[in-house]
Parts: structure tokens; sequence; C-alpha cells
């Protein structure tokens, strides 16, 4: 996030929502955008179901998934056209105004309209709303990224915020709500192909040799390959040892069969876990690990805000700790790498990241930083932390726009699959369940798969509420129960995809965004009939 | 702060403070370091002035006033333990304590709340050990609503403060918990009841962490008693929000997690942090053991860390030796610490040697 939590719920007129639902997936967050409209907080809604916040919306595009970049080259159309674009500030911040205003004439709200399947009338006073507030963030989750055109859906968004003079500032900004709880710190810390800690680039020479030097080795001066793309190269056998740390990809991977197939198809296979989870199975070797509860450490929010974890009993004799098992392999393959505490580690890591370099567990305990994290930057042990980011100028100097057109998903409903699947999370549980499910009054509110079918469409089919049904995409089939309601749109279709006994991952597509490599799990195409 | 705010002088005990006009007198003596007993006050959630407890004596006023409820004025001088106060303050406390149901807990001893009641602490504190306005014959029973696999509502132990009602209503904003009936015919209409599944609950837990007695609690609760247990500050591990929370432990086992303040989640947890965050800790089918697949039979067979580790590092050794680093791949986990995945990081690029290293952030 660009902001914080605090300042995009208090400090802010109008929120605009996209492809988000927090009340389920970020329940503390979506009390908070509750109560900041309860307040009077506009909120303006841009997601493709009628999910709980719908009903607190000023406005509300239910707009066909798949199509938020034509939406935000349309909100940004209907800014210059009513004359809110802050040109003050694209002038002094920004520069390639001229080119995107050119390239989104053609957005004219009708079209857009048409594309996303909502009122024009919506669509212009979304934009208004937006447009003419003092302060509004602009949040966005999954919905935005899980597309083939993912990264163009978020630069489309900060389109509009830049046109309209709302990056830099309290209660404006860009903020995706991260999926899960580390994922921001999974990606500072260096867990990516491109870069090392604090996005430091792998392909820049100065930044391996500043590795090299620092770790004492040699280093592989080519780009890595993403995980999604992982897959594809274990399946042409291009990758052949995969060494997987706490993840269930064959649950949560889309194309569980061709996930699987990457799977056994490598040469040696270790999982790190704590339960023996669907992908564990296919492991060669199988680490036990340690949970949370277990250890000390840190994890970044999703407002880059560096937290504690802290031990609070030692878990089951016979696991380890993650740190240990790791350095343990290091030595055994002949570098020399002492065993550290979490504390060390950490010291370690503001050693070699600039971003991170006033961050230590001792002063994340300190009660100078009294119980609040820190946010990164934090370049150095006087500096207070950067609660907003891009204030008075952004990172890298002037704020290039996207220009990137509507491209619409890749797989997209016909005759023989004619419903749109999109998937997603509900309040009760959290991803593959592997923690969720073992607690028991949670599966006593809900613990088996379901699918969200339209009224229309379930008339048509012949399917109420509550039947057994059959769901089919190019893939594979399914079994679900079906929940009919207007709920999504007709002719789409939602589904969870925590629930193991029909699981909507053997059913969506492994189409990479063409950027980020994000599967696309909100667009698949299938087709459902009563058992 | 912003200029609008007036400052006013106002004495708490002879302490004088200057604090903006918005304050009330609770906010002052605060301020002043005087403290001031609250039992249905609840910072930020509810400020209905019900209970009384509060009270303090202002120059000027005909009558005691409720700190919590009242505005401070320029000039205000306020006392704090008078002698008028104090009575005034057990007499309060007496009142509530005569609806509190004692005898429907065999006075505290059952409550699953003893040692961690709001209302026991302050009746200690007020040195109230009985209640003058109590029935001489129990009160009829009403039915304890425990239906919700989490939460359970004690309608003889609550005292109508309502502090679960703001929780739900200004904290949570979920709407579902609620009054029924009014003065001293107030219920609380808690959702825990038969039909739980078909209201609106979210089982956040919020409505128990605000409830200062026994009456709404998480039903885990039980199982523990407060001076049994540590607890341990930390950051739940489910969604990116981070919100703080103390994991509660008894005997080496998590029996419960407790809200704590954060920036980003102001006191308040959800029903995965709150209830869904620690029993995965000590599950049964945790892996206790390396274990090394069988290539002939395909089964698993337990081994020692020595051998799996010389096995994993042999094996990724050859891999690397024969077809270079770039076949193979590691992925970090997005659940786990960032001291975790930078050592994970470490091992791809420094004896792996590869950049093929990821993490799940994109499913």
């Amino acid at each position: 996030m660009t902001n914080t939590i605090a300042d995009i719920t208090q400090d802010s007129d109008v929120i605009m929502l996209v492809g988000s639902n927090p009340e389920e997936a970020h329940p503390v967050l979506g009390m908070q955008i509750r109560k900041a409209v309860e307040n009077g907080t506009k909120l303006i809604l841009v997601d493709p179901r009628e999910i709980g916040l719908a009903k607190y919306a000023d406005i509300h595009l239910k707009l066909r998934p798949g199509t938020n970049v034509a939406f935000a080259n349309g909100v940004v159309h209907i800014l210059i056209k009513e004359g809110l674009v802050d040109e003050e500030y694209v002038a002094s911040r920004t520069s390639g105004f001229e080119e995107l205003a050119k390239m989104v004439e053609s957005y004219t709200p009708e079209r857009v309209a048409e594309i996303c399947h909502i009122d024009v009338r919506d669509l212009v006073a979304a934009a208004k709303l937006y447009g003419q507030a003092n302060a509004a963030p602009i949040i966005y989750c999954l919905g935005v990224t899980e597309h083939s055109t993912g990264t163009e859906g978020v630069m489309s968004l900060s389109n509009i915020a830049m046109v309209n003079g709302k990056l830099g500032k309290p209660g404006c900004g860009v903020n995706p709500i991260r999926g899960q709880n580390n994922v921001q710190g999974a990606c500072d810390m260096g867990a990516q192909p491109n870069t090392f800690t604090g996005y430091q680039k792998v392909m820049d020479p100065a930044v391996v040799e500043k590795f090299e030097k620092a770790w004492g080795t040699d280093l592989n001066p080519n780009e890595g390959t993403k995980a999604t793309e992982v897959f594809p190269a274990a399946i042409e056998g291009r990758i052949k040892g995969l060494y997987l740390f706490g993840e269930d990809p064959v649950r949560t991977d889309p194309d569980t069969n061709h996930v699987i197939k990457a799977l056994t198809n490598l040469d040696f296979f270790v999982v790190q876990e704590l339960f023996m989870t669907e992908t564990a199975k296919l492991a060669d070797v199988i680490l036990p690990g340690r949970s949370f509860a277990e250890k000390e450490g840190t994890f970044s929010n999703t407002e880059r805000r560096v937290q504690r974890v802290r031990k609070a009993v030692d878990g089951p004799a016979g696991a380890q700790l993650d740190t240990w098992i790791f350095t343990e392999i290091m030595q055994r393959m002949g570098y020399d790498q002492p065993h550290l505490s979490a504390a060390e580690i950490m010291d370690e890591i503001s050693s070699v990241t600039p971003s991170f370099g006033g961050i230590t567990h001792a002063r994340l305990d300190s009660a100078e930083v009294g119980g609040r994290g820190l946010q990164w930057p934090c370049p150095n042990a006087e500096h207070p932390g950067t609660p907003i980011m891009h204030v008075g100028k952004f990172a890298k100097g002037l704020g290039t726009y996207s220009t990137a057109e509507y491209r619409p998903s890749v797989e997209l409903p016909d005759g023989e699959y004619p419903l749109m699947l999109t998937t997603g999370r509900i309040l009760y549980h959290y991803n593959a369940c592997a923690m969720t499910a073992r607690t028991e009054g949670l599966n006593e509110i809900v613990n088996s798969s379901f699918i969200e079918i339209n009224t229309a469409d379930a008339d048509e089919l012949g399917i109420a509420d509550g039947d057994r049904v059959k769901v089919t995409s190019r893939r594979a089939s399914i079994e679900s129960t079906a929940r009919v309601s207007g709920k999504t749109n007709p002719g789409e279709t939602w589904m969870p995809f925590h629930f193991q006994d029909g699981n909507s991952n053997w059913l969506t597509i492994a189409a990479l965004d063409n950027i980020a490599k994000a599967p696309e799990f909100k667009v698949c195409a299938v087709r459902v009939e009563k058992l | 702060m912003s200029n609008e705010r007036k400052l006013v002088t106002v004495t708490v005990d002879g302490v004088q403070v200057q604090v903006p006009e918005t304050f009330t007198i609770l906010a002052a003596g605060n301020k002043a370091g005087v403290h001031i007993p609250t039992l249905c006050y609840l910072k930020d959630v509810s400020d209905i002035g019900s209970c009384r407890v509060c009270s303090v004596e202002v120059e000027g006023a005909s009558a005691l006033q409720p700190a919590c409820k009242t505005r401070v004025t320029d000039g205000m001088v306020v006392h704090t333990d008078t002698e008028l106060v104090k009575q005034y303050r057990k007499l309060m406390l007496q009142l509530v304590l005569a609806d509190h149901g004692l005898d429907s807990t065999n006075y505290c001893f059952s409550c699953a709340k003893n040692g961690a009641c709001e209302l026991q602490a302050l009746c200690r504190e007020l040195d109230v050990t009985e209640s003058a306005f109590a029935p001489s014959t129990p009160a009829k029973r009403e039915p304890v609503l425990e239906d919700n696999p989490f939460l359970a509502y004690d309608p003889n132990l609550c005292i109508r403060c309502q502090r679960c009602v703001g929780a739900c209503n200004n904290r949570a904003h979920n709407h579902t918990l609620t009054t029924g009936k009014r003065g001293l015919r107030t219920s609380i209409l808690a959702p825990f009841g038969p039909d739980w599944k078909s209201t609106e609950c979210e089982s956040c837990g919020n409505c128990a962490a605000a409830c200062p007695t026994g009456a709404i609690t998480e039903k885990r609760r039980r199982e523990y008693r407060s001076w049994e247990v540590t607890r341990t500050r930390t950051t739940c591990p489910h969604c990116a929000v981070g919100c703080q929370m103390d994991l509660v432990a008894k005997d080496g086992r998590i029996v419960d997690v407790e809200p704590a303040w954060g920036p980003s989640n102001r006191g308040m947890l959800c029903v995965k942090g709150r209830s869904g965050s620690f029993d995965f800790v000590h599950a049964e089918d945790r892996l206790t053991t390396p274990l090394i697949k069988n290539a002939e039979t395909g089964e698993f067979e337990p081994a020692s860390w020595d051998e799996a580790l010389d096995l994993v590092a042999s094996k990724f050794a050859q891999i690397r030796d024969e077809n270079g680093g770039d076949a193979l791949a590691a992925f970090a986990c997005s659940r786990s610490t960032n001291e975790d995945v930078y050592m994970l990081m470490k091992m791809a690029r420094t004896v792996f040697k590869t950049n093929n290293v990821d993490n799940c952030a994109r499913v």
C-alpha cells in the first residue's frame, strides 16, 4: 500500500474499492471500511458480485469480470472530459500525459459501459464522485491482479490516481490489499527471481557484486524463472529439482492436473511443511518445520509495516526451526553458514537492504516503536519509517502512465462452456484450509464446496438452490453444491477455492498475466449441470 | 493537532491541566494522572453513562457528574475522592452487583472470567463485598445461549452495560448484537442461540473482548483460569492486515487468543484470527519426523534428520553439478516470517546457484 489503513479509512471523503471483498478476505479492514461509510465516507464499489459491502456502496459498478482496464481507461476519459485533471500535479510530477489522453480518447462512457456491462450513468457518476473528492484512496485486491491483464489493470488504476493528483497524499493513494499475511515480506525479502532483498535488481551487476561480497560466494548472473513458469519448465524437464517451503500448489494453483503433472515429472522434490498436504504427498523428502507460534521473527503487513512474531510454545518434538533446516542444507552443500537467531538474521537483512537499514528486532521491541512496527523504507536507526509513499516525488522520479488497451480474458464463455467462473475467498477459511480446517467450529459454520449461480441461469438449467451440480471446464469436472441468487450477474458464477471436496482449481486456467505472471484465477469458462 | 480545538484549564484533585474543550472529565483526569474508576465506559466503543461508577464532584454543580459523559469547561474544578463520591460509587456498584446473578455461578467460583472480571476487580477496589439490594430469593434463571461454536451469552451475569453492543455496532460495525426493551428491563439480544446460523453474526468475538464480566465469553475461556496462562504478543498469521494479538498458553499449549491494540487492527480481530489461528499448532497430524519416500513402494518412511538432510544436500548438489543451478528452483512461503524467507532465498542463491526463487504471491 502507498498509504496506511488508518489514513485511507479515516481521512478520506470517498473510497474506490476495486476487485476486493475485505469483509471476508481482510475482515478487520472490512470493519474499518464499514465504519468509514457510516461516518459519511462515500463508497464506490467496483466488483462483479453483490458482496456484503454492496449494501454500503453509494455506487456499485457490478462489472463483467476481466474488464478492469476498460473501466479504468473509461474513468480517465471522463476525468479529462469533465475537467477533473489536476493540471499542476500532472505537469510537475508525471510525464506522458498526452499519450495517455490520446489512448483513452476512444474509451467513451458508452463504449466502456458496453464492455463492462454497466450503466453509463453510474460510470460517469462514479468517475465524478472520485474526481471531485478532496481525498480518495483506490483500494484493490486480487480481483484486479488475478487476470491475464492483471499488471495492466493495476497500472490503469494508478493512471486514475495520478491524473487526478491523488498519489503521495494522506487519505489517497493506490492501495493493494495483499492476500497473505507475509506476501509483502516474501517479496521484500527477495524471494523473487528478479530481485534480491528490498527490490535490488538481479540484473544490476553492482547489486550482484555487493551480495557476492556480503555472502562470500559467486552468484548466478541470470534472472530466474517465476513460480508459475516453473511448472511448465518442470514438464519440459528444464527444472529437475524443486525445494518447496510451506505451499500447497496442488490445491491453490490453477489447473490442478497441470500442477500434478509438473511436480511428478521432477527428478527430486522436497517439501518443508507442517502437515501432509496434497502437494507433500508427491514429494521425495518431507521436512517438518515449525509454525508461527513456535518461532521468533517478523511479518510485513499490507501497509509495509514490519511487526514482530514471537514464540509462544515449543511445538511438537521432532520438528525443527525452518531457519535451522536451511542453514543445515547450506552447510551440507559446502557453504559456511553459521546458525543464527531470528534477530541476527534480521541484522544481516538490514545490512544488505537499504530500505530495511533501520529495522532490528531490538528496535521493534523498544518503547520508541511502542508496538506500532516500522514501515519501510526505514533506512537508518533514527528514521521513523514511511507511512505514505511518494510524498512530494515518486520513488523513481516522474510518474509514468500505462497506455495499455483493454484486452479480453484468455478464455471467454462459448456455446460449449457458456458460463464465466470467478474464484475467491470466504470469511471463515483461509486458502487451502491447512490452518483453518483444523478448527472444528469453523468447519461447523462451513466446510464444503459451493458454486454461486445467478437465478436466471439456474432457472434455465433447472437447478434449484442447494442442488448438487457438476461443473466442467476444458480442464476437468468437479462436483459442488449450487447456491442460487442474484449475487453474481447472469452468465457468471463464483466459487471459493478452499474446499477439497470440489476444488475450483481443477477448473481454473493456467493463463498468466503477460508481465507479473499471475494466473487468471478470476476468469475461465465452465458448464454447470444438475446431478 | 488542529488549531480549531480550543484549550481549557481544568483542575482535577488539585492538579491543573490544559485540555481541548472536547475532552470529558475522564480524559482530563487521565491527563492529570488521576485514576477514575469506570465500568460501562469503553474508550471509542461505548459511553452510555449508565453505571455511574465514574461519578465525580464538580464545584458549583448541584449533583455528582458522570466523568465519562461530562465535557470539561474552562476553570472547572473536579474532586474524585471525596467521601460523598466514595459512598455514591459504592452504592452504584451495589446496584450493579444486585443484578449480576452471583448465585448462578456460585459467587464467581465457577465463572470462566474469575480473575479477569472487571466487576470483580472494581468491587475489590471500592471495597464492595455484598449488595444491600440483592434479592432475598434467587432470581429466576434464564438459559445460557451457547449454540454458536465459539461464543456464549449468559444473561444471568449480564450487567447491561452494553459494551458488547458498542463493540458490535461502533467497532466491528456488524450490527447484529443489539438491546431489547428499555430501562430496567433492558436486555441484550446476543445472536448465539439455536438460530445463530441464520444471523449475520460473523463470530468475530469483539463483543466478548468488550464484556467486563462473564456474560459474553469465548467458550475457550472455560478451559483455563486467567492466572494459569502466559500471554505472548504476536502478529496474526492469516491475511495481510497484520492484526496484533496475544497467544494465551497454558502448560505449553495455546488455549486462546486475545485481541491487542495495533495500528492496523485498533484492538479488533476477526473470527479467523480470534478462533482459527492456533488449533492447527497442536493438531494431532503435525509432521514430527523427516520422511523419505521409498522409491520401490512409493510409501513414506521415517528418517533421521541427518539422513534426510544429507539426501537433500547430495541430490540438489548432483542436479546442480550435472545440469547447472538453473535446473533447480525454490519457492518460499508467503505465510512464513521474513527471516525464514530470507534464509531460503539465501540458500537458493548461494548453494543451489540459481535465481529461480519465488513465493506464492501470485496465487
